[in-house]
């Protein structure tokens, strides 16, 4: 097996050389914050790979869209403007409030919001934003024609996104889980919330679970809580309790890990 | 009802304008009348206008009927003059128009000669002064006194001092005679303002391949951006317009937040626009003109590279949202600014992100706290059914969106009063009472109820306006 693994490795990079890449590249990768997380996720998560972030219910859509941000901006380099592509249709029901940002740590300044009139449209602009090294990060958010995803455009995304490093967050709110070409696919759901004094709400609480991670350990589920001081992950308090998955799958194992 | 305007034929028949309907009628019974259709008029001068700005770009309309055009140094692109006005009364009479052209030193006797000349004469300025005493177009009993006094010309005026013609027939029919003879300086004002540069191609032949028309856009492109270059200035905003041998004008803009002087640039952000036209340009019988005009210009120094790449990397951005903006529309991509406003959706502002960044930074929120503002805001909010213990009380469960939610935590209320300073007097707003909700999945909700029970409202309405994460 060690003799082999060598040659594979070279065969690897002689394919990556072909597909056009001139060296091969290591991704960077940017933490969640969360230490447990980062390190069964191998580091964290890549920067410049399209990550995926699913719900099966609108409900969750708000809880969504606040994964989405946070985690572009642990993506996103400091200082750099970060792009928000929406659908009219999805603008019409609930905005996208900037004082509401700022509450999760974002300066409002910084975001970049593009309205698109269809799906098509949208991941066009999605392209030519990915190809725009200036940007920290860009999030894109599908309407609902554009929910099924095609493998094309996502392989699209990933593409660009390879090139010029800018981390794309595919959103796709009420949709069903599909192939697509994203490094990491997660599902996000609200969850409740540790309570502050006299019960009130506290910081942002969400389940997060990995479906599948490419190249690394996938079927992971956490509890998280955002901390917008630290602009950081904690893993919730309940976290254990709820894991649905078995956490300990390691690449070796793992069928994505060729 | 009266007469309006009427033909050369129903003139011939002694039909003037301002004769009444009835009367009109009884002298010609099968006359044909049509609805005065002042806006429709307007709209055919306007877009004559724009097809005259072929011959130059200063073109002011000459209300209600007329066109003015400046052609000083514009005449030799036809042959001089005479050939500049052939063809323009040529291409107007095409479009089935009646048409008197006429050239004058100075507006006003432009316009008196295209009017009232009656007679041929050798040169402009005999032909101004053998015009009629009503050319001044001054009051008609100001006219009737000129005539009254002998004075049937203009020529009969031109020689008597101003001083004596002032005391008696007032001060602005000098000032007319005056404009009319060229004595005082008068210009036109053009409806468009003039672009701070301009360049143009004319062709001798119409071109009518939209392909050929783009690539002479970039060749002009290239052009403006030398000059630009030259001023050590870039542009803001360029407009393309595509003039149509039948006199249709067609006009592109594209805009972008830095200012640019580069031709590959701004070839591809027009051809961009082009392409995202809702009705496509179309050729019909070919160009005869393309001009394309910097009208928004503004200081750039010449390019150098920074050595820390960060201005690099906000051009970037800068080429982007253009790009973004002219496809999608300026108003589609944006940046926000803080408003100074309690009320929620109006504490920021969307603007065009190609303006540039939002002068007024946002205030951090105080660290340690939960957020306290939604991140998907409804607009308008969603009205809700709430169950509470007390009216004035915390929801205990609502129901939205067909489905019920109880309420596991919740914080509040966070009361927000209407900007009354802002309301007129005597009109009032009610107060919402925010409040933070969690329902026992874990879902946070932003609802309000919508004025102060018993004091405002006796049965308050309930809203939810916001989701949080």
């Amino acid at each position: 097996m060690r003799e082999s693994a060598i040659p594979l490795a070279a065969l690897k990079q002689h394919i990556a050389l072909l597909e056009g890449h001139a060296h091969a590249r290591v991704d960077r990768l940017f933490t969640v914050g969360a230490e447990a997380i980062d390190v069964k996720l191998g580091g964290g998560l890549a920067q410049g790979r399209l990550h995926e972030l699913v719900t099966d219910t609108r409900e969750n859509g708000a809880s969504a869209a606040g994964f989405a941000l946070m985690l572009a901006m642990r993506a996103a380099p400091a200082g750099l403007p970060l792009l928000w592509l929406r659908q009219e249709a999805d603008e019409k029901g609930g905005r996208l409030h900037a004082p509401g940002f700022a509450e999760i740590g974002l300066d409002p300044a910084r975001l970049i919001l593009a309205v698109a009139p269809d799906s098509r449209t949208l991941f066009k602009a999605a392209g030519d934003s990915l190809r725009c090294a200036g940007l920290g990060a860009v999030v894109i958010e599908p309407g609902r024609d554009g929910r099924r995803n095609d493998l094309t455009i996502s392989r699209r995304l990933a593409l660009a996104a390879e090139q010029s490093g800018v981390t794309p967050f595919l959103l796709r709110i009420d949709a069903a889980h599909e192939p697509s070409a994203a490094q990491t696919r997660w599902t996000v759901k609200a969850a409740p919330s540790a309570a502050l004094a006299a019960n009130a709400p506290g910081l942002p609480a969400i389940d997060i679970i990995l479906l599948r991670h490419r190249g690394g350990p996938d079927g992971l589920a956490w509890r998280v809580e955002w901390n917008r001081d630290q602009l950081s992950f904690r893993e919730a308090p309940l976290s254990g309790a709820v894991l649905p998955f078995s956490a300990d799958r390691t690449p070796a194992s793992g069928r994505h890990a060729a | 009802m009266r007469l309006v305007a009427v033909d050369p034929a129903a003139l011939a028949l002694g039909l003037t304008p301002g004769l009444p309907l009835a009367d009109a009628r009884a002298s010609v019974p099968d006359l044909a009348v049509f609805d005065h259709d002042p806006g429709a008029d307007q709209r055919l001068i306007e877009w004559l206008a724009d097809g005259c700005e072929l011959y130059s770009p200063m073109v002011a309309i000459d209300a209600p009927d007329g066109l003015l055009i400046d052609i000083t140094g514009c005449d030799h692109l036809f042959g001089g003059e005479a050939d500049l006005a052939d063809d323009g009364e040529r291409r107007l009479r095409r479009i089935g128009l009646t048409v008197r052209a006429a050239l004058g030193y100075s507006p006003e006797a432009a316009h008196a000669l295209a009017r009232f000349q009656t007679l041929p004469a050798p040169d402009e300025g005999t032909a101004v002064k053998r015009l009629s005493v009503a050319a001044l177009e001054v009051e008609a009993e100001i006219e009737t006194g000129l005539r009254r006094a002998g004075l049937k010309t203009v020529a009969d005026l031109a020689s008597r001092p101003s001083a004596l013609l002032a005391a008696r027939f007032g001060k602005s029919t000098v000032d007319r005679l005056d404009r009319l003879l060229g004595r005082s300086d008068s210009r036109i004002t053009p409806r468009r303002p003039l672009p701070a540069l301009v360049v143009e191609r004319r062709f001798a032949e119409p071109i009518g391949h939209i392909e050929t028309a783009l690539a002479v856009l970039a060749e002009l492109a290239g052009e403006a951006a030398g000059q630009l270059g030259e001023r050590n200035a870039g542009g803001r905003c360029f407009v393309a317009r595509f003039f149509r041998s039948d006199g249709a004008v067609r006009e592109i803009m594209v805009e972008t937040g830095l200012p640019s002087r580069d031709p590959a640039m701004l070839e591809r952000l027009f051809r961009e626009r082009v392409e995202m036209l809702a009705d496509p340009i179309d050729p019909g019988f070919g160009f005869d003109m393309i001009r394309l005009g910097v009208v928004r210009v503004e200081p750039l120094a010449a390019d150098q590279l920074k050595l820390e790449g960060g201005a690099v990397a906000e051009a970037e951005v800068a080429k982007l949202i253009d790009r973004l903006s002219i496809r999608l529309g300026r108003n589609r991509v944006c940046r926000f600014a803080p408003q100074d406003s309690h009320i929620p959706e109006q504490a920021a502002l969307a603007l065009p992100a190609i303006n540039g960044a939002a002068p007024v930074p946002w205030d951090k929120p105080a660290s340690g706290e939960p957020p306290l503002r939604p991140i998907h805001l409804f607009d308008p909010p969603q009205p809700i059914d709430v169950m509470a213990e007390v009216p004035d009380g915390p929801p205990r469960q609502f129901r939205w969106r067909r489905e019920r939610h109880e309420v596991a935590r919740f914080e509040g209320p966070e009361r927000i009063a209407a900007e009354w300073w802002k309301l007129p007097p005597g009109k009032q707003r009610l107060t919402r009472d925010y409040y933070r909700i969690e329902d026992v999945r874990g879902r946070r909700f932003w609802i309000f109820r919508h004025g102060l029970y018993d004091r405002e409202r006796a049965d308050p309405a309930w809203y939810l306006h916001g989701l949080f994460a």
